[in-house]
């Protein structure tokens, strides 16, 4: 089945849930709610005319300004067997940001989860080891949300421990040869 | 054989004098150590980023770092350069700034590519502007990344640093 077809078999079993098809450049995104995403992505996993098996992506945006709804959570899911490529959008409100974790259905979606955690703090929920992978455990803030400090200079929000680096320095200049 | 004293004294170099035959040289301490120093200037590599490839080429046949007596080491404890190579993250800051601190003296830090110069384009919250922030440089190196002839011409300039310095002792000598 191709991915058009699979986007209105979506429809057609989650008729609640769909919010809109889209296609552009012959790719097909659905953009969905977020409260039955587990459910959308077991279906599209399972269903032996649609097996969608490959997770090739897992990822987050920011809509900050363009969009009601902030968040957006996207998965690419590929079918080895048909070779479709299909794109489903969960919206993500900033005011409960989290969403169900598909770890139970693709063990890959692991990572992809903890680095749309780490840099832009959606939660997935059910996830078995919801930590940040790229920054460091002490980091504050969510660096890819639009509202982060761009450059390089955080001002108070420094990380700790390149200020402590720093501050290491300084003090051990008085071991350097002058 | 009957020639002045003088005569035996042969000045190969400035301040150093050979007597042939005895296998002796007269020089001042700081000439000998400098000259084994900038002889074998093994760097503790520290490659980040993309630069690393052109240190990489650098000490392959072609350029053949070797001949400078330039020998990459694994372990910062048997190294006496240190070549920041790439991109500087401020994750990463820590961990370089411990391994400097386990370079014996007399130590060098060479800064290659622009990234570990200044930070280069990548003015983001994950990189620090520089590695000079938290390590005392001593040669940059410029370029995007810099070509293994730019490179090499860095490690001739830091050769000459050497060769100038007087009584550089380690305090834990």
């Amino acid at each position: 089945m191709n991915s058009k077809e699979a986007a209105e078999k979506i429809r057609e079993m989650f008729p609640e849930e769909v919010r809109e098809i889209r296609e552009y450049n012959s790719q097909t995104s659905v953009i969905v709610k977020r409260d039955r995403i587990k459910d959308i992505i077991r279906y599209l996993h399972s269903d032996p005319l649609l097996n969608f098996d490959l997770l090739k992506d897992l990822c987050g945006v920011d809509y900050s300004g363009k969009k009601e709804t902030r968040f957006e959570v996207v998965y690419h899911l590929y079918s080895l067997e048909y070779r479709s490529l299909l794109r489903i959008r969960a919206e993500v409100p900033e005011d409960d940001c989290s969403i169900d974790s598909v770890v139970d259905i693709f063990a890959g979606a692991n990572w992809p989860e903890r680095e749309c955690y780490d840099l832009l703090g959606v939660v997935f929920k059910g996830h078995p080891d919801l930590r940040r992978i790229l920054l460091p455990e002490d980091w504050e803030g969510h660096p890819l949300r639009k509202d982060y400090p761009l450059q390089s200079d955080l001002g108070e929000k420094e990380w700790k421990g390149y200020l402590d680096v720093i501050e290491l320095a300084k003090k051990n200049m008085e071991f350097e040869t002058k | 054989m009957n020639r002045q004293s003088e005569d035996c004294v042969i000045e190969i170099e400035e301040g150093i004098k050979v007597i042939p035959g005895a296998g002796a040289v007269i020089a001042g301490i700081d000439k000998i150590a400098n000259w084994g120093r900038i002889s074998s200037m093994w760097p503790a590599v520290f490659g980040t980023a993309c630069c690393a490839i052109e240190m990489m080429t650098a000490g392959s046949s072609h350029y053949d770092l070797d001949r400078f007596g330039i020998i990459f080491r694994a372990s910062p404890r048997q190294a006496d350069v240190m070549i920041i190579s790439g991109t500087v993250t401020k994750k990463m800051a820590p961990v370089m700034r411990r391994v400097y601190d386990q370079m014996a003296e007399p130590r060098y830090v060479i800064a290659m590519g622009s990234c570990a110069c200044t930070g280069n384009v990548y003015n983001t919250y994950s990189t620090a502007q520089g590695c000079d922030n938290f390590l005392p440089v001593d040669v940059y190196i410029p370029g995007c990344p810099p070509r293994p002839e730019a490179f090499i011409d860095g490690l001739i300039k830091l050769q000459e640093k050497i060769k100038n310095e007087h009584l550089r002792w380690s305090r834990w000598r």
